[in-house]
């Protein structure tokens, strides 16, 4: 009977990779990778979501996984926040597997993490200014004068001071664009190192989605940030993607650069990119 | 493979008379399982840091003032009926008199923690299963976590907190504002002497009463409020689901009420055995 792998042990080398990764290289923070996830494993009942997904997440970059509808792109983000655990695999984060954490301990790293969730996730009962400066009320002692110092200039910086009195306003009020922003201020106001976005452009207008994509690349500039994008929108992908990977049937089907993954030869990658209406870069392009 | 193959054969026999009987059992007693792992959950929370009290305030106003119109409404006339009804009985045997301490001793004991929990169901139960369900299914449960705030914590023990302590309030409220309904109609319509109610009422009731009122009225509000919580918590879906579990929130808080007033009743009549 075959030696069942030891926990410490990567369950299965990322696909493609021209060399064996061992457990050590991925418990060490790497200069290029700020996640790597291995053989990520998770089902719900009789349904096998996950099935062994590996994937690496690139250091300050827009990393931008696509997928169809029920492939379990949610599913995904939410391991990467700690709020799943999953069935088998590990997630490392700067090096540590956060899959082996403790609830104190996960409750500790996830001030890393930023999200922005698909609908904003606002609090209804608080105003803007209370929902942005939650983090920092949960987190720390700061006073009053502190945290409003850290919501205004944050509001400044995300051009949303003053706009007809937004500060005071509630979620009912305001307008998906503005979720939107003030949702994305609240997950900057603790200054994380890794911002995910869930489906951020879902139910916007053309407008709305080309703010949005642009909210994503001046705040993946200017805050520095590893940003992590769930997308069904092909068009927004492309446009804003350093890197992107497809998910497909619980597995990474390919990943690479916007025009790389545009001429992967894949059944599923051709679908999405022609349902999408978008052209295939000829190959010097891409050099 | 064949299809066949894969699926597991349906139990036969006793199985499958164990198999049929056992999931309702097994159904009510995870139902109950779960209830309790949430209030498990609760209490432990409770006691850890941090303790945001405006959260605890916040649900007392909500749960207690909140519902104060209501139940001096309600209090009111069901002090006044019960007064109208027992004036009644008692003419046919020339003792209304005792109609003081009759309704006191009542609404002590019965009516003002029962009714009391049964408006609070409706009003501040149904609002707190329609308030998590909403931020269940808008994600805002899933945003306190990736704050690190625990949503049992943070949502449901000062629900629970708040409701332990404004029922026996609220149920005091009741109380009074019962016995001047009950006063009202006694002495203006029922033609009661004044000296006879209260004296009566004095005599036979006691601080005892009150208190198994406030204890019931507390164990009430756990319930209520565990009910509440738990269906709104657990919310899969959308509006419609939302609907749905603010019903059964209702449902389920007013039936375990009654159903803890029979038994808490029982043990409290033990523990204050009636004294003539």
């Amino acid at each position: 009977m075959p030696a069942s792998p030891s926990p410490s042990q990567s369950p299965r080398p990322p696909a493609g990779k021209p060399y064996q990764e061992n457990t050590e290289q991925l418990q060490t923070a790497n200069p290029q990778w700020q996640i790597r996830v291995r053989g990520l494993n998770k089902t719900f009942g009789p349904q096998h979501v996950l099935r062994g997904l590996d994937l690496d997440l690139e250091r300050g970059k827009i990393n931008i996984v696509i997928g169809g509808s029920g492939q379990g792109k949610s599913v995904l983000m939410k391991h990467l926040m700690g709020l799943l655990k999953p069935d088998s695999g590990h997630i490392y984060v700067d090096g540590q597997d956060i899959v082996a954490l403790s609830d104190v301990e996960m409750a500790k790293l996830r001030r890393k993490f930023g999200m922005v969730f698909q609908y904003a996730a606002l609090f209804d009962s608080q105003n803007v200014v209370e929902n942005i400066a939650f983090p920092l009320i949960e987190r720390y002692n700061l006073s009053r004068d502190e945290i409003m110092a850290r919501v205004r200039e944050l509001l400044k910086r995300l051009d949303l001071e003053g706009v007809g009195g937004i500060e005071q306003k509630f979620p009912a009020e305001l307008s998906g664009g503005q979720r939107k922003r003030v949702g994305l201020a609240r997950a900057l106001i603790d200054r994380p190192e890794i911002l995910l976005y869930d489906e951020p452009t879902t139910g916007l207008d053309p407008v709305a989605t080309k703010n949005v994509d642009e909210m994503i690349m001046q705040t993946s500039h200017d805050f520095g940030v590893t940003s992590v994008v769930i997308s069904h929108d092909m068009a927004s992908t492309f446009r804003i993607a350093d890197r992107v990977s497809m998910l497909y049937d619980g597995k990474i089907l390919v990943t690479g650069t916007a025009a790389e993954v545009l001429r992967a030869p894949d059944r599923p990658v051709r679908e999405f990119v022609e349902m999408a209406g978008l052209t295939v870069p000829p190959p010097e392009a891409s050099a | 493979m064949s299809e066949a193959s894969t699926v597991p054969a349906p139990p036969r026999g006793l199985g499958a008379i164990g198999s049929v009987l056992g999931r309702p059992v097994r159904s009510f007693f995870g139902y109950f399982g779960d209830h309790a792992l949430m209030l498990w959950k609760a209490m432990f929370w409770l006691f850890r840091r941090p303790f945001r009290p405006r959260l605890f305030l916040e649900q007392m106003e909500f749960i207690g003032v909140g519902s104060l119109p209501i139940i001096l409404l309600v209090g009111f006339f069901s002090g006044a009926v019960s007064a109208q009804q027992t004036v009644r009985a008692l003419k046919l045997f020339g003792q209304e008199r005792f109609v003081g301490a009759t309704v006191g001793l009542s609404l002590a004991l019965e009516l003002a923690p029962v009714f009391t929990a049964l408006m609070i169901t409706a009003r501040a139960g149904s609002g707190m299963a329609t308030e998590l369900g909403s931020m269940r299914i808008t994600e805002q449960i899933d945003a306190l976590s990736t704050f690190a705030v625990n949503p049992i914590q943070y949502l449901v023990t000062p629900r629970i907190m708040a409701s332990l302590v404004m029922l026996p309030v609220m149920t005091m409220v009741f109380n009074a504002i019962g016995l001047i309904g009950a006063y009202v109609y006694a002495i203006f319509v029922g033609g009661v002497d004044v000296g006879s109610f209260i004296e009566h009422f004095r005599y036979l009731t006691d601080p005892s009463d009150y208190l198994q009122g406030a204890i019931k009225a507390a164990v009430f509000g756990v319930a209520l409020a565990l009910a509440a919580c738990f269906q709104g918590f657990n919310v899969r879906g959308g509006a419609k689901e939302v609907g749905l579990a603010t019903t059964r929130a209702v449902v389920a808080g007013s039936v375990s009420v009654l159903i803890i007033d029979f038994f808490v009743g029982d043990m409290l009549g033990v523990i204050f055995p009636f004294q003539s």
